[in-house]
């Protein structure tokens, strides 16, 4: 067992504990945290396999982006250090069920598949290639995807804010009707 | 053992998915279940860069759909968090069984 393997053991370990700590604990600050280490063990597999573009962006978007983002909801929403009640056992184990022959379903079909390499060379993927590809108009450009997302993005940043506006008349009367 | 072959990551990605499932179908708490479909979207990339590099290394298709998830992602979170902050503002919880006026 090579040096290699061990760090992909290690960084495979790391996620999933932290992951599975994530949807399980009880205090959501804390789960929160859990969820931001699987995201940065994530952003270290994306390192381990030489793909350092894609790992500065998982870093830049989700643990600065979403994760704070979450924690900023968190704070507006809760009371900070209270515990959620648990899930009563009878979904805890249908789920449990459910997930487990999924999973096994899923590993049975990889295990039955026989990956054939690629035997072209690797292309070296500097950011330089990265984004003359994808602002390209040749055959294998991205730029429509590029575009339709920047619209995308666009859109949901207006809707956001349509969305949290707090309309004083409305918004006053739905509160009085529900409590 | 010693070579880390694709269908290792392959299992790693599988398990974060239904890690990320099983937590989306025992959570009731609305930031928790957003918390879940992250971890199920982070998984989908490590698949995507896993196929990339193991399978098709001459190309870069991989890592623009990673990118792309990446960018649906950040908006997709941002959406749903301005939705919890508005059924908060109503309901004054965001347990997802509290939030049930529309049922019939």
């Amino acid at each position: 067992m090579n040096i290699s393997a061990i760090i992909f053991y290690l960084i495979a370990a790391f996620i999933l504990i932290s992951g599975g700590l994530a949807v399980t604990s009880r205090k959501i600050f804390r789960a929160a945290i859990y969820l931001l280490f699987s995201m940065i063990g994530v952003a270290g597999l994306y390192f381990w396999m030489s793909y350092e573009f894609i790992a500065a962006v998982q870093i830049v978007v989700y643990v600065g982006g979403i994760v704070v983002l979450i924690i900023f909801s968190i704070f507006l929403t809760h009371h900070v250090g209270s515990e959620m009640e648990a899930p009563n056992r009878m979904r805890l184990g249908f789920s449990f069920l459910a997930v487990l022959f999924a999973f096994a379903f899923c590993i049975v079909t990889i295990l039955k598949n026989e990956f054939v390499p690629g035997l072209a060379a690797p292309v070296d993927l500097t950011v330089e290639r990265i984004g003359t590809q994808m602002l390209s108009l040749t055959e294998h450009g991205y730029i429509l995807p590029f575009e339709v997302v920047s619209m995308l993005l666009l859109a949901a940043m207006i809707g956001c804010i349509v969305i949290a506006l707090k309309i004083p008349g409305a918004t006053g009367s739905t509160t009085q009707a529900q409590s | 053992m010693a070579e880390i072959t694709l269908t290792h990551l392959l299992f790693l990605s599988t398990a974060l998915f239904f890690i990320g499932a099983f937590g989306f179908l025992t959570r009731r708490n609305m930031i928790t279940m957003l918390m879940s479909v992250e971890l199920m979207l982070n998984s989908v990339n490590i698949n995507f860069i896993a196929f990339n590099k193991y399978l098709f290394a001459d190309r870069l298709d991989g890592v623009f759909f990673t990118l792309f998830l990446i960018a649906i992602a950040a908006a997709e979170a941002a959406v749903a968090i301005a939705i919890i902050i508005n059924i908060y503002r109503n309901y004054q919880s965001i347990d997802i069984d509290d939030a049930d006026s529309m049922k019939f």
